[in-house]
């Protein structure tokens, strides 16, 4: 298993409402727990997958995924079970959404 | 018509429940994950595989559970498995209306051993507990991942079992039984066979299940208000067991010398039994309903 | 231990117990007074026929000696597995035999079952593990399933369970991991008669082994758990 974290300054975009979870952890899969919290404007992503060694690959994903939608005082939490990128990227923008209703 | 099937266990909730009803206890929020898989390297999730609370079904208060087939193959740890348990007890203490649990199941989480074992038998009491209490039990068995194990045991610990054709609901996988003793003995990639034997209308047929619906989530929901307005003394009486002992002794007698379920089914007097896995729910319950074995509420 | 060698030490005061097809039925003398007991030997698998014998003598039990005490006597390596029994539907024989055992606490007889040899998951969960108090003795073993097939299943190496299965308290299947956890009130090391006499007379109705586990510390989640779902608080693990 590997842990990873991500932090992103400035972000536009508040959430409201009560934590929202989706997918599911198993193998491809992964579950992303997305809240509201108080971080200075930030948004923090804690990730725990085992996959192991693609430190890179979800750097980029991240990346990609705050620029889609610069959220403000919002903690993700994933557990990952080997999912492509596309499935994470799915499965972000399916929590947001969750909670926002909204597009990018 | 809105496969059951193919939902997760979280969006199973909404789908049954009243709309907008169900509040969840000790939500995955709070973080509260299974303690014992970081020594196997296995991933955990927030939930730990089930969602428990309370919701309201045709405006009654009822318990539920629903239980995340696709995670660890729903099989119960410790926190899992404390989390059924919080939740009896819970309906107990609130008098509830009805217990409904949406099982999607292994049994034992082979991943936590001991633990699994202990907390599937604690699950099991605290039905019985409930059902003591006055306050129905529904199973539900309809996912992919079918009812086995401990949680197989605990089904038919329920008032009504309520299944699916997809639904399987057994004790031992074919693989077990497969590795165990051969494939002349169970033949697990006979998928045919594997349903023929452990699947939805072979249960109903035998008297396990009392309820076969489509794999639709509002004839699942249907099927879980009419159950729990069906019972009117939840809880077991010896007379309900010694009832429960003939039938059990019945259906042993009766299938002596069979080995194929078609056999059973056809010794049961239902007519062109190869037919029924062909049958959708309504066709099937017509053409079979009549001949079910007597079953126990 | 062969079962009659342990009937001679629990039962010092006698007993009618017999053995057919691996099935143990009868009565025995503690304190004075008449037990039913019911059990299984020679690591016998536990399928229907087994199952609905035992659900019998429980039953029998309880419609002719109102009270009477029950002590379950277990060694078994398990249910059956055959597609004859899940054709059947052997989860809900047990789930009968769980029932009446069940049952026969309810209705206020002490029901205790003592693992003297072997218990496997299914074998286990429907007779020693809902009766009012379970026990074992030292040299016992209680696992959920045998290695090879765990490793099968679980995609874990059977060199990882080996090597968890030799002190790791979650996999070992010692009856000391299972004292810990709550899932036995205790081991019998010596006098069984007197273990017995007492277990009788310490009987409860409740099902306490979330608490023993978190007492004891082999269990520390459980019943934290269990109580924030009840009441609608927080986790607070000890």
């Amino acid at each position: 298993m590997e842990t990873l974290h991500y932090r992103f300054e400035q972000g536009t975009r508040p959430l409201g409402g009560m934590p929202q979870l989706v997918g599911v952890v198993g193998s491809g899969n992964l579950e992303v727990l997305i809240e509201a919290a108080p971080l200075q404007g930030a948004c923090e992503i804690d990730i725990r997958t085992a996959a192991v060694g693609f430190g890179a690959t979800w750097q980029a994903v991240m990346a990609d995924f705050h620029a889609r939608w610069r959220l403000a005082d919002a903690r993700i939490s994933i557990n990952d079970m080997g999912a492509t990128p596309a499935v994470v990227s799915l499965r972000l923008d399916q929590a947001v959404e969750s909670l926002t209703g909204g597009t990018p | 018509m809105s496969s059951y099937l193919e939902l997760t266990a979280r969006q199973r909730i909404p789908a049954i429940f009243d709309a907008g009803s169900f509040e969840e206890f000790l939500p995955p929020s709070e973080r509260v994950a299974s303690p014992h898989l970081a020594q196997l390297d296995a991933p955990v999730s927030f939930d730990d595989g089930v969602v428990v609370g309370r919701g309201r079904l045709g405006g009654h208060v009822v318990f539920g559970a629903a239980q995340e087939g696709g995670f660890m193959g729903g099989a119960v740890g410790e926190v899992h498995g404390a989390k059924l348990v919080g939740m009896l007890r819970r309906a107990i203490d609130e008098k509830a209306h009805a217990v409904l649990l949406l099982l999607e199941s292994g049994g034992v989480r082979l991943h936590e051993a001991n633990a699994g074992l202990i907390a599937v038998s604690e699950v099991m009491r605290a039905m019985l507990d409930a059902r003591a209490a006055g306050i129905p039990v529904v199973a539900v068995v309809g996912g992919s991942n079918g009812c086995f194990g401990g949680m197989g045991i605990s089904a038919r610990c329920a008032n009504v079992v309520i299944m699916s054709e997809e639904g399987r609901l057994a004790m031992s996988g074919p693989e077990v039984i497969e590795t165990a003793n051969g494939v002349e003995e169970f033949d697990s990639r006979d998928r045919a066979l594997v349903w023929r034997t452990t699947g939805g209308k072979h249960r109903y047929l035998m008297g396990d299940c009392q309820m076969l619906v489509a794999d639709d989530t509002a004839a699942f929901r249907a099927a879980a208000l009419e159950a729990i307005g069906s019972i009117g003394n939840a809880s077991l009486t010896l007379e309900d067991l010694l009832a429960e002992q003939a039938m059990l002794s019945r259906r042993l007698a009766d299938t002596e010398g069979l080995a194929e379920p078609m056999d059973v089914w056809r010794k049961l007097g239902v007519p062109d039994p190869a037919s029924v896995p062909m049958l959708d729910a309504d066709a099937f319950l017509e053409l079979a309903a009549p001949y079910r074995a007597g079953g126990q509420r | 231990m062969n079962w009659q060698t342990l009937a001679t030490q629990l039962f010092p005061g006698g007993h009618a117990i017999v053995e057919r097809d691996n099935f143990l039925s009868g009565t025995a003398q503690v304190d004075g007074k008449t037990v039913a007991i019911i059990g299984t030997t020679e690591h016998v698998p536990i399928g229907i026929e087994i199952a609905l014998a035992q659900a019998q003598a429980i039953l029998k039990s309880v419609q002719e000696h109102p009270g009477r005490p029950i002590v379950i006597l277990v060694d078994t390596q398990g249910q059956r597995l055959r597609h004859h029994d899940e054709m059947l539907g052997i989860n809900s024989y047990m789930a009968h035999l769980g029932k009446c055992v069940d049952l026969a606490r309810r209705k206020g007889h002490a029901v205790i079952g003592l693992v003297y040899d072997q218990a496997l998951s299914g074998g286990f969960i429907t007779s020693g593990l809902i009766a009012s108090a379970c026990y074992a003795l030292p040299a016992a073993t209680i696992r959920v399933m045998g290695l090879p097939a765990m490793a099968r299943i679980t995609k874990v190496p059977e060199e990882r369970l080996t090597e968890l299965a030799r002190d790791n308290p979650v996999f070992a299947p010692g009856p000391e991991n299972y004292l810990r956890m709550g899932g036995l009130h205790g081991i019998w090391e010596s006098d069984l008669a007197n273990e017995l006499a007492r277990a009788l007379a310490d009987c409860g109705t409740d099902d306490v082994r979330m608490t023993l586990g978190q007492e004891r510390g082999g269990r520390l989640l459980a019943q934290p758990v269990a109580q924030a779902v009840r009441t609608g608080g927080h986790v607070r693990p000890t």
